[in-house]
């Protein structure tokens, strides 16, 4: 994919507080977005600032993304699109900081889940009027839920650029050694339990299954894992926590059950973004819940995996079958001090960069020509014709075998999306985890409990 | 205070007032330029130090919401009363400051009178000392991190070829105090921090006359009693400022269990740290997050040390000679 960089971001919520880089990204944020320095000109010249541009550090996404600018400002000669480089796009406090200081660049990169947090800050502009099928053509065959995540009420304050569903990730090179069928993905805990416990047996080290505990990533997991069982995060009017059932408490059963009944999982726990990967680059670990954006944006390019080793099944449930999937995504916001002609050449920008099948983010035949792979089933930022004609480009510059994810793609898990207040619900269900995967005396019901009160606080003060 | 009668005499200018007159000028001068050095450190203080510390208190009274800030009374402080890891957080500030005192404040100091002790290789040992000093603390921490991990770790390593059983060190579930989890933060914070207290005790010790332990050699004193009545209450003052320093230090825990746990607050929050709870506030819930009850809550941590500082300082002063 086209500047995968920057979309795994949205997973590693607080993985890393690189002070150097949320410092640099700061600064950059607040120098390069100064009504002084960007606006519009009389001479009708829009000059737009724009975060989360692939660093020189990562070469084949800065080279296509500086392509892509070029090949935009030639189209719209009346726009400047001022580019501001950074990896990661988005670190959690650097971010609050921004927010409260008012320095975001015209158009900014967010997590879904940071949408109240960006209206109670006041800085998201509203777009509705600018947003139809004319200045956004595809519009409507965008997911609903991610529209969803950047509408409040019937206002539109940004336009979704990822969306993702999650699945579980199989080593398919542990699996054939273990003497398991890796075109046949566990589906339900009580294969998964058996899968993990076999390729634990392979021994040097390995162990079957990963999960998650701290930096908002086990809650996270957690809250994909109780979608798919056909549980609930968080009632719908958002006023209180429905996890503590028996989705929830199944869950954590399964885990507790490979970590110290089976030995399954490793001892070395309190794991957050970025770790598993490393352990399925080096064949140490046998399956995990992620994206598919995991392999292609980092077990293979920064951890050295072999694109071949690695194959995608659903979310395990006790059916069998996922009742759903935790689904989440960035987008980009716009300033609330951007005039109109920032904001109509920021959603131009946007159409073109990540909204347009065969362009920018989807011009698969590049990212083929520069060695990307090609063809997972992610982003899934579209439906009806839209869809169909970014799976046939996609096809047509396919690199990967894609019976490796036909289980996954198959599943169609119904997304979810996130619950309110989403970063403190898996803040608060990290402590859940690590109890369940380092504890072997764990009460589950009472971690439930005690975790369904805190979160129901969380609800009360935040309402 | 006759001198002082004197100047307050109004009486006619002597020629000899006359010559100190004509001194004034430099006098102002070098003032004007001690009091111009004092203002950037005062505009340094305010800036960095008062101004934020003011801007603290007034948000911990504010709200923010829909961009719109308004007064918000006592709720923030409500809500952070409230929070059932507001106390976990307290508990376990204090249960780190304890065993900070009883491992990270006496170690150092016996290491300084077993340096002060030694005849051969000083130097070496005490750069040997201070080495972990010089390390950043995300690197050492990072180092205990390998060291704990409870599956390839170094100290279990260890256990596993005395024959003697693993433990999960930071990741140990246990949560009567105290608790590995923080008896294991408190072993990497001393093991980091324990060289600077070292040196200064030494500094102290070493400048205690020699006189004192000679005639108390020669009154037949074992080291126990040259410790208690000779090295402890020539080094009071010094003693009773670190005291004083490490226990602020300490109720101001955050990066060494933020690393050791990996951004998280241990197993049941057994390492959870007031600071840790007040970055949380600010920064890690998202759109849970802010300012106002992590100001809340800073402004009672402020609070408690202030009393404490001003407890201690008063109970431990000096008698006016």
């Amino acid at each position: 994919m086209s500047r995968p960089l920057h979309r795994h971001a949205g997973r590693r919520r607080t993985a890393g507080i690189t002070v150097i880089v949320a410092a640099l990204g700061l600064g950059a944020a607040a120098c390069s977005s100064s009504p002084a320095a960007t606006g519009s000109s009389s001479s009708g010249h829009v000059t737009i600032s724009v975060d989360c541009a692939p660093p020189a550090s990562a070469p084949a996404q800065h080279k296509e993304w500086n392509e892509d600018v070029a090949i935009f400002e030639k189209q719209n000669p009346n726009i400047t699109v001022q580019s501001i480089y950074e990896n990661p796009c988005e670190v959690p406090a650097s971010f609050t900081a921004m927010l409260d200081a008012g320095t975001e660049p015209n158009v900014f990169y967010t997590y879904f889940t940071d949408k109240d947090q960006v209206l109670d800050a006041g800085q998201a502009a509203d777009i509705t009027q600018y947003v139809n099928t004319t200045t956004v053509p595809d519009l409507k065959d965008i997911v609903p839920s991610a529209m969803a995540a950047v509408t409040a009420g019937k206002t539109i304050y940004g336009l979704p650029t990822v969306n993702y569903t999650q699945g579980l990730i199989i080593n398919r090179v542990l699996f054939s050694e273990a003497g398991l069928n890796p075109d046949d993905p566990p589906t339900t805990w009580a294969q998964v339990e058996a899968d993990a416990k076999a390729i634990t047996a392979l021994g040097h080290g390995i162990y079957g299954y990963g999960d998650y505990s701290a930096g908002n990533n086990g809650g996270w997991h957690f809250s994909s894992e109780v979608d798919a069982e056909g549980g609930q995060m968080i009632n719908a009017a958002g006023t209180a926590a429905t996890f503590d059932s028996s989705q929830g408490q199944a869950v954590l059963e399964a885990l507790h059950q490979m970590r110290f009944v089976d030995h399954s999982m490793s001892p070395t726990q309190q794991l957050a973004w970025g770790t598993l990967q490393k352990q399925m680059a080096a064949n140490k670990l046998g399956m995990y819940i992620a994206a598919p954006d995991d392999i292609y944006n980092v077990i293979v390019p920064q951890d050295g995996g072999n694109i071949n080793d690695y194959g995608m099944g659903p979310l395990p449930s006790t059916s069998g079958t996922p009742a759903g999937s935790l689904s989440g995504g960035n987008d980009y916001m716009f300033a609330k001090r951007d005039t109109p002609a920032q904001i109509e050449a920021g959603i131009k920008w946007l159409v073109f960069e990540d909204l347009t099948p065969g362009v920018g983010q989807f011009n698969f035949a590049r990212q083929k020509a520069d060695g990307f792979p090609v063809g997972f089933p992610e982003p899934q930022l579209f439906t009806g014709a839209t869809q169909a004609k970014y799976v046939q480009l996609q096809d047509a510059s396919a690199t990967i075998n894609p019976s490796y994810y036909a289980t996954f793609a198959d599943a169609r898990e119904v997304p979810m999306g996130e619950p309110v207040d989403a970063q403190a619900v898996y803040k608060t269900l990290d402590p859940v985890m690590l109890a369940v995967l380092t504890n072997p005396n764990a009460n589950i019901p009472a971690l439930l409990a005690t975790a369904t009160g805190q979160v129901n606080q969380i609800l009360a003060n935040s309402g | 205070m006759a001198e002082l009668a004197t100047l307050r005499k109004a009486e006619p200018l002597s020629p000899a007032r006359l010559r100190a007159g004509g001194r004034l000028l430099p006098k102002v001068r070098r003032n004007a330029s001690a009091h111009g050095f004092l203002i950037g450190a005062v505009l340094c203080f305010a800036f960095f130090s008062w101004y934020p510390m003011c801007r603290e208190i007034v948000l911990s009274f504010q709200k923010t919401q829909l961009g719109v800030t308004s007064w918000a009374g006592w709720a923030n402080y409500r809500r952070i009363f409230a929070d059932p890891t507001f106390w976990v957080a307290w508990r376990n500030t204090l249960e780190f400051t304890v065993l900070a005192l009883i491992i990270g404040y006496a170690v150092p100091f016996f290491v300084a009178v077993l340096l002060n002790e030694l005849r051969h290789a000083r130097g070496y040992l005490r750069c040997l000392v201070y080495l972990p000093v010089m390390l950043p603390p995300t690197s050492a921490l990072l180092l205990f991190a390998y060291f704990y991990d409870p599956t390839y770790g170094l100290f279990n390593d260890i256990l596993h070829t005395l024959h003697l059983p693993a433990s999960q060190w930071v990741q140990s579930p246990g949560t009567t105090p105290p608790t590995m989890a923080m008896i294991s933060v408190v072993i990497a914070a001393t093991w980091m921090n324990m060289g600077g207290a070292t040196l200064i005790y030494l500094a102290a010790l070493q400048n205690i006359p020699g006189e004192l332990y000679e005639a108390a050699d020669l009154d037949g004193a074992g080291l126990y009693r040259k410790i208690r009545h000779i090295t402890i209450p020539q080094t009071r003052l010094i003693l009773s400022m670190l005291l004083l320093l490490q226990v602020v230090a300490t109720m101001q825990m955050f990066v060494e269990a933020f690393i050791l746990t990996n951004g998280g607050a241990g197993v049941n929050d057994n390492t959870l740290s007031v600071v840790n709870l007040i970055y949380q506030y600010a920064f890690a819930l998202s759109g849970a997050s802010n300012y106002n009850s992590a100001s809340a809550l800073g402004v009672v941590l402020m609070l408690v040390l202030a009393v404490f500082s001003g407890g201690y300082l008063w109970l431990t002063r000096q008698p006016e000679r």
